[in-house]
């Protein structure tokens, strides 16, 4: 008997993929684990690995084309064994023989599934009720949660902690990008379908903007101390190799100063508000075509060198669209680091179900009152955006005044 | 506020009523001159006479239809059966004309009697005296039924009972008469069909009636020693049902153990289980799970009995079930 070979829910959020490569070809022999294909999640691309032995026998999507998870993508089996049709879910009047004493119609031709074809859903999850009905409230993937019930059933506590994703319904695939720069081409526009990680952006975006009322707190921090003790640790470090960031320094006072506000350190979870006892800091990164928030876990409990070293790799994998699932989610409050893109300042939007993020604009030398006079000194702008369902203003005025503390005067981490 | 035993709650309400009304009269088995097999109509023949206050012969069927004629005559009787057991005997009264008199009148008569006296197990009392009917009178429509846990609630309910226009048949304990409890001195109600949140919780939800109150309470309590949060419901009205309470707790709980004296099969809990798994499907992390008498006739045999009936670990073990504990 062969075995179907499905797209696999591959991120939290996947609904479909797009198969990049085929690593594994028809009459491959393959064993279980083995890397069947590349396939571009909504986040990242990822590998499609085989869950049984013996020989690659039929690929059903090619190359490019994107499948709702749950389809049949390909066939394992014995060599020379004939699998029946596609297996792909189709409309059940299609091709229905007429007179069903007949012989099974042979198999297909090789074809790409449309975005007709209804997502099969390949596992069924055993979860209580309740279990089901955070899980669609929170928008976590109960395929992606571990259940501790009887028999494997997802229940209630399986699912308060599980990753957080909005999803919806699946849209055409992914084709090329838009260039980067304005060409008269004689045509006035180009449609750019958008790619799996635009269409998550745009979701997650806009549900938290509309419905998360958002308000901003603005302070302007010096950072003459944090650049002076900068330079001072970059100078003993030259030699040991690894150079700390404003980021680094900025990403540890944040954790640090959560540390004293647990109240901004939460999430919304609609009949709730879970305050977090770790601190997990989310790190928008630019990538390619969209955006990705890595996350570097306690925080504030690593040395600005081990900040700076995880920073570094998993800016690096987000850029290569090689994050892991769990290096992108359950972070409990986020930085937006825009400074080196010369902003003075900038409001971020809050990633959800997080309370706040603080927008890192650019340090820049500015003329301030120094008594009677006025020296040039170097200033930065951070503007923390707040879930006021979450964080009330003064809340959010207490966290932002100890982070400024800490970068005004970088001893007082060690406080 | 008055710490009162549950048998002297059900005589101070007897008395109030029949000095407020003379309509209501009290018939039975040794009501009157023995003041009651339990004591409950202690000194009513001497307050009342025996006009309101009738002894009867061992016929039950026979009283409980003088009952029912009486109550179409437009008095208010009060029916004592010694136990729910001997009633058996009086059912076709109470269901074929007690309950259908007002449908089958076209609403022309009503039929406000109460029919009382001490249901389910008391101890070693053997398979033919220890059973719980409740389930065979609520199934009635026309019937109303209460089973209060405690002596306010004995008061409470008995009253609403006397003062309503409808058939109420009302559930005693004889473990129960002995129970003292607060009792408030002034005109105490309880409305019928309203329950009672005797203990609150927040991790599951025991919904209990009459004697097994005591039952959940003791569970709660050693639950509580294992720091789970069990809410205590006591449903004091079994028709009509507080199904808002019930689906209220279930909702912060996510989770239940009914638990009764009578059998399982299509018992009190059934019905209770019917209603959550109908409106509060969403709400549940666990099925609901039941704590019964064991599905046989009641042993005699002290021991048996015991391993019979609904107990304090039984509903612990079924409570750390669907917290997903064991």
């Amino acid at each position: 008997m062969a075995t179907k070979v499905h797209m696999e829910a591959l991120s939290p959020t996947m609904e479909e993929g797009r198969l990049v490569k085929w690593t594994k070809h028809e009459g491959d022999a393959v064993k279980s684990g083995d890397t069947l294909a590349e396939v571009e999640t909504d986040k990242a691309i990822m590998e499609l690995v085989a869950r049984a032995d013996g020989q690659l026998i039929k690929v059903v999507v090619p190359e490019g084309s994107t499948v709702p998870v749950g389809n049949v993508v390909a066939w394992i089996g014995k060599p020379g064994e004939k699998v029946d049709g596609d297996g792909a879910v189709a409309p059940a009047a299609k091709s229905a023989p007429a007179t069903p004493a007949k012989a099974p119609p042979a198999p297909q031709p090789t074809t790409a599934p449309t975005a007709s074809i209804a997502p099969a859903d390949a596992t069924r999850v055993k979860a209580s009720p309740l279990a089901k009905r955070i899980a669609r409230e929170a928008g976590v993937d109960l395929k992606l949660v571990q259940g501790s019930g009887p028999g494997g059933r997802v229940i209630k506590r399986d699912v308060e902690g599980a990753p957080v994703a909005k999803t919806t319904a699946a849209a055409p695939a992914a084709v090329p990008r838009a260039t980067p720069d304005v060409r008269r081409t004689g045509v006035p526009y180009e449609d750019v379908p958008l790619t799996q990680i635009r269409k998550t952006i745009a979701k997650r975006l806009a549900a938290s903007i509309g419905p998360v009322p958002h308000f901003f707190l603005t302070t302007e921090i010096d950072m003459e101390r944090a650049a002076e003790a900068r330079e001072a640790l970059n100078k003993q470090l030259d030699e040991e190799g690894g150079k700390i960031s404003f980021n680094d320094i900025i990403i540890k006072a944040v954790a640090l100063a959560l540390v004293r506000h647990r109240a901004c350190n939460a999430w919304f979870q609609e009949d709730h508000i879970r305050y977090w006892n770790e601190v997990h800091i989310g790190m928008a990164v630019a990538i390619e075509d969209g955006l990705i928030t890595p996350v570097i876990r306690n925080a504030d409990m690593k040395s600005l060198r081990e900040i700076g070293a995880e920073a570094r790799d998993l800016a690096g994998k987000a850029r290569s669209r090689r994050l892991k699932p769990e290096e992108y989610t359950g972070s409990t409050f986020s930085v937006s680091n825009l400074g080196m893109f010369d902003i003075d300042q900038f409001t971020a939007v809050i990633n959800p179900p997080e309370a706040g993020i603080v927008a890192i604009g650019t340090i820049m030398p500015k003329a301030v009152p120094d008594g009677d006079r006025v020296s040039v000194r170097k200033r930065l702008r951070v503007t923390m955006s707040c879930d006021h369902r979450v964080i009330d203003g003064a809340t959010g005025a207490a966290f932002l005044k100890t982070l400024k503390q800490m970068l005004e005067n970088p001893l007082a981490m060690l406080l | 506020m008055a710490t009162l035993t549950y048998r002297d709650a059900l005589n101070q309400a007897l008395r109030e009523e029949m000095q407020r009304d003379p309509n209501v009269f009290l018939m039975g088995e040794e009501v009157g001159v023995y003041q009651g097999a339990y004591k409950v109509s202690r000194g009513l023949l001497e307050e009342f006479g025996p006009q309101r206050v009738v002894d009867t012969p061992i016929a039950e069927l026979g009283f409980a239809g003088i009952g029912v004629g009486a109550a179409m005559g437009g008095l208010r009787p009060v029916i004592e059966f010694m136990t729910w057991n001997f009633a058996v005997l009086a059912l076709d009264q109470i269901v074929n004309s007690a309950a259908k008199m007002l449908y089958m009148s076209g609403g022309q008569i009503p039929m406000p009697i109460v029919f009382r006296g001490p249901n389910g197990a008391a101890l070693q009392l053997s398979s033919q005296h220890s059973q719980a009917w409740e389930s065979w009178l609520s199934h009635i429509p026309g019937l109303k039924v209460v089973a209060p846990a405690t002596p306010a609630d004995a008061k409470g309910l008995l009253k609403s009972a006397i003062r309503d226009n409808n058939p109420v048949i009302v559930l005693e304990g004889e473990m129960l008469y002995n129970l003292k409890g607060d009792v408030p001195d002034s005109e105490h109600i309880v409305p019928i069909g309203r329950a009672d949140i005797k203990r609150e919780g927040s991790d599951v939800t025991l919904v209990c009636h009459s004697k097994t109150l005591s039952v959940a309470v003791k569970a709660a309590e050693q639950l509580a020693e294992q720091n789970v949060s069990a809410e205590v419901l006591d449903l004091r009205s079994l028709r009509p049902l507080d199904e808002a309470a019930i689906l209220e707790s279930v909702t912060k709980t996510n989770r239940a153990v009914v638990v009764e004296e009578g059998w399982p099969h299509s018992g009190i809990g059934a019905q209770i289980v019917d209603l959550i798994q109908r409106d509060a499907f969403d709400e549940l992390d666990a099925p609901v799970l039941r704590v019964t008498q064991a599905d046989v006739p009641m042993p005699y045999n002290k021991v048996l009995e015991r391993a019979a009936k609904a107990s304090p670990e039984k509903v612990v073990a079924a409570a750390r079930r669907v917290l997903y504990l064991e």
